[in-house]
């Protein structure tokens, strides 16, 4: 499986921005908290990634890599 | 796996003490992927305000100053008159540009001062706890207008691209957003041409950015997105003002 | 030895500033220092220095912040109410550690007051006019001469300290003439490895920064700066006129040069009377006060103000002798007879 979004879930503060930017709707937040206590976001699927990187586009906190 | 997207190198690799969802980051990083993509870092120096983003010293690869409230456009003079070959910005919110400091901005502006100027306008007092600024909108409550923005006593909002793009000296002025990727996207076009701008010694350029504040609009991240679109860009109409051909 | 000639106060100590290395002057237009300003806009584009008026004495203090940031000489000058909308900046400069010379001419107040001379910024000057606790090192010519050299020791003293310098004139000092002779002098290598130039990629960041959020840091700061100030005190200048003196007035600036003419006249009349003169009012010459304990009987401390600098007098002689004050207020100069007659009040009360 290849991993074409890399979330840095201590980064992630939990802000749901990227969810509303991801065209394939491929990102949601996470029930499990990190040590900051936000829930990251998690990729459900990372083979319908287009890595188009709008995600990382609209992320505060630069808690999103995308790989092509 | 070819990288599509990583953090900028100008961008320091701490984390923010921004609220959750604050698109001050957005922002922040977008000066640096500028800053990366002209790779001026090491010839640039950015000015703090005062205010939510003044803890940028903190956040970017690059000397830094810290200004006082509203000071920055002074500071900004000051620097490029020392250095007139280095890069100078200075990144500022609306409590600092269009409150305190509207002296200082419209006269570096009016002296074409030739510097960048990052405003960042989320029409409130952020880290003094959300109080109304000169940019909160008419009825917006606040924790100093508790009934909404009266017009009858506070006036209506200012806008500053609009009036500093009447300054004759003024090279580029325009106003953008980061409500979603593709104002992102934009924003981040007229960052760059306007440090461009500063490249090619055009003068005065500024980049009012429109941005959310959800602790203090009392919305979550994404419905802060959606005030930005439906209540700010209305009364601040997204527009290129000024921008001098060499630069696109 | 640079040849002597005629110049305005404020006209020489523009200079003295040029012949010290200072490049880049931010200014506002007010009465009585604008000969400064309008002296360096002619001047400074022959040396390719950078002439700046600014919208306010609120930006040029914080031009003079940017300027100094980048490690050149600059400075700013201003006349009283000026130098008040410049505390807030001059407060900065000194907690981001920055060197620059700020002028004042004092003239009268408060408020708008008048543009005749004064001395009543005193207590702003030397005891802080601006927030937080901060000393600055302020140097009270008396002479347009003594203005030239004290101008040129600030920028050293600036980048000795990493702090900014006041030099203290007023109205009158700043608009008479006097033969000056202005010797250029080299300013020595001050190192700048703190500032904001640019990483050039070879670096690490540098700030320029006096927010300290943590108050362990804040007062870790605070450390840092009153253990600068306190070095700062062997700085302290002053002159004293007839040590052995039993009377002495007391006074600086342009109160000092009157009471020049006072001594005389007293001494000639058989009054054993002295002058005891700071020329820098921080650090406060304490010590001269403990030096002519031997044979003084009494103080007279005179200004051009409701009484400031007294303060300081009394508190250098401790309760040792009487200390007595004449001012005048409102830019009107103490004559020397009045100032005469109070001596002798003073002479009469102690005998």
């Amino acid at each position: 499986m290849i991993q074409r979004v890399t979330i840095f879930e201590e980064i992630c503060k939990g802000c749901g921005l990227c969810t509303t930017a991801c065209p394939q709707k491929i990102l949601v937040m996470g029930k499990h908290m990190n040590s900051k206590g936000y829930h990251p976001v998690i990729v459900t699927d990372q083979s319908l990634c287009i890595s188009c990187a709008m995600c990382a586009r609209m992320c505060p906190d630069v808690a999103i890599k995308v790989e092509k | 796996m070819a990288i599509v997207y990583e953090r900028p190198k100008s961008l320091a690799e701490v984390e923010t003490h921004y609220c959750p969802g604050c698109t001050h980051g957005i922002i922040h990083r977008l000066v640096a992927e500028v800053m990366d993509e002209l790779d001026i870092a090491g010839i640039t120096i950015g000015i703090a305000p005062v205010g939510c983003s003044v803890f940028a010293y903190n956040y970017f690869n690059v000397d830094m100053v810290q200004a006082a409230h509203g000071r920055a456009p002074a500071i900004a003079t000051g620097l490029k008159r020392a250095m007139p070959d280095k890069m100078i910005f200075s990144y500022q919110g609306d409590g600092d540009l269009a409150s305190i400091g509207t002296a200082e901005i419209v006269h570096a502006a009016h002296r074409g001062e030739n510097i960048t100027v990052i405003f960042v306008n989320n029409a409130i007092y952020g880290m003094t706890g959300g109080q109304m600024a000169p940019t909160s909108l008419v009825g917006q409550k606040t924790t100093t207008s508790p009934y909404g923005r009266q017009e009858a006593e506070t006036g209506r909002p200012i806008r500053i691209s609009e009036m500093l793009a009447t300054l004759d000296s003024t090279a580029l002025i325009s106003r953008v957003s980061v409500h979603n990727p593709a104002a992102v996207i934009k924003a981040k076009r007229m960052i760059k041409q306007a440090f461009i701008a500063q490249q090619k010694g055009l003068g005065f350029s500024m980049v009012e950015v429109l941005s959310t504040c959800p602790t203090n609009w009392g919305l979550s991240p994404i419905e802060a997105l959606k005030w930005v679109e439906e209540n700010m860009i209305p009364y601040y109409p997204l527009k290129d003002f000024k921008v001098p051909e060499e630069v696109k | 030895m640079a040849e002597k000639i005629l110049m305005k106060g404020n006209e020489a100590l523009a200079e003295a500033a040029l012949a010290a290395g200072c490049r880049y002057f931010f200014g506002y237009p007010i009465t009585p220092q604008n000969e400064v300003p309008e002296y360096m806009s002619r001047r400074l584009p022959q040396l390719d220095g950078v002439f700046v008026q600014a919208e306010s004495e609120v930006a040029a203090i914080n031009m003079v912040y940017g300027a100094a940031s980048t490690g050149v000489r600059c400075m700013t000058s201003s006349s009283s109410p000026g130098i008040s909308l410049k505390q807030e900046g001059i407060s900065y400069l000194v907690g981001s550690q920055l060197p620059c010379v700020v002028v004042n001419m004092m003239r009268g107040g408060p408020g708008l007051g008048t543009i005749q001379p004064s001395q009543s910024d005193y207590f702003q000057s030397t005891k802080g006019g601006g927030h937080g606790d901060y000393k600055m090192l302020v140097l009270a010519p008396s002479t347009v001469q003594e203005m030239v050299d004290l101008t040129m020791d600030a920028f050293d003293l600036a980048e000795k300290y990493r702090n900014p310098v006041i030099v203290l004139g007023d109205g009158m000092l700043g608009q008479m003439m006097e033969p000056v002779a202005i010797e250029p002098r080299e300013p020595q290598e001050a190192d700048i490895s703190w500032a904001t130039t640019g990483t050039l990629g070879e670096r690490k960041p540098n700030v320029i920064n006096s927010l300290f959020i943590k108050a362990e840091e804040c007062e870790e700061h605070n450390e840092v700066l009153q253990a600068k100030f306190a070095k700062m005190l062997e700085e302290v200048r002053y002159e004293i006129l007839h040590e052995d003196a039993e009377f002495f007035l007391v006074g600086y600036g342009t109160t000092a040069r009157i009471m020049r003419s006072v001594v005389e006249m007293a001494r000639e009349e058989g009054i054993s009377v002295g002058l005891i003169r700071p020329i820098t009012l921080y650090p406060f010459p304490d010590e001269a006060f403990d030096k002519v304990q031997k044979t003084a009987k009494g103080f007279l401390t005179v200004e051009m103000s409701a009484g400031q600098m007294v303060e300081d007098v009394r508190l250098a002689v401790n309760g040792r002798q009487p200390v007595r004050f004449h001012g005048r207020t409102g830019g009107m100069a103490p004559e020397p007879l009045h100032i005469l007659a109070e001596l002798k009040k003073l002479i009469d009360e102690v005998k």
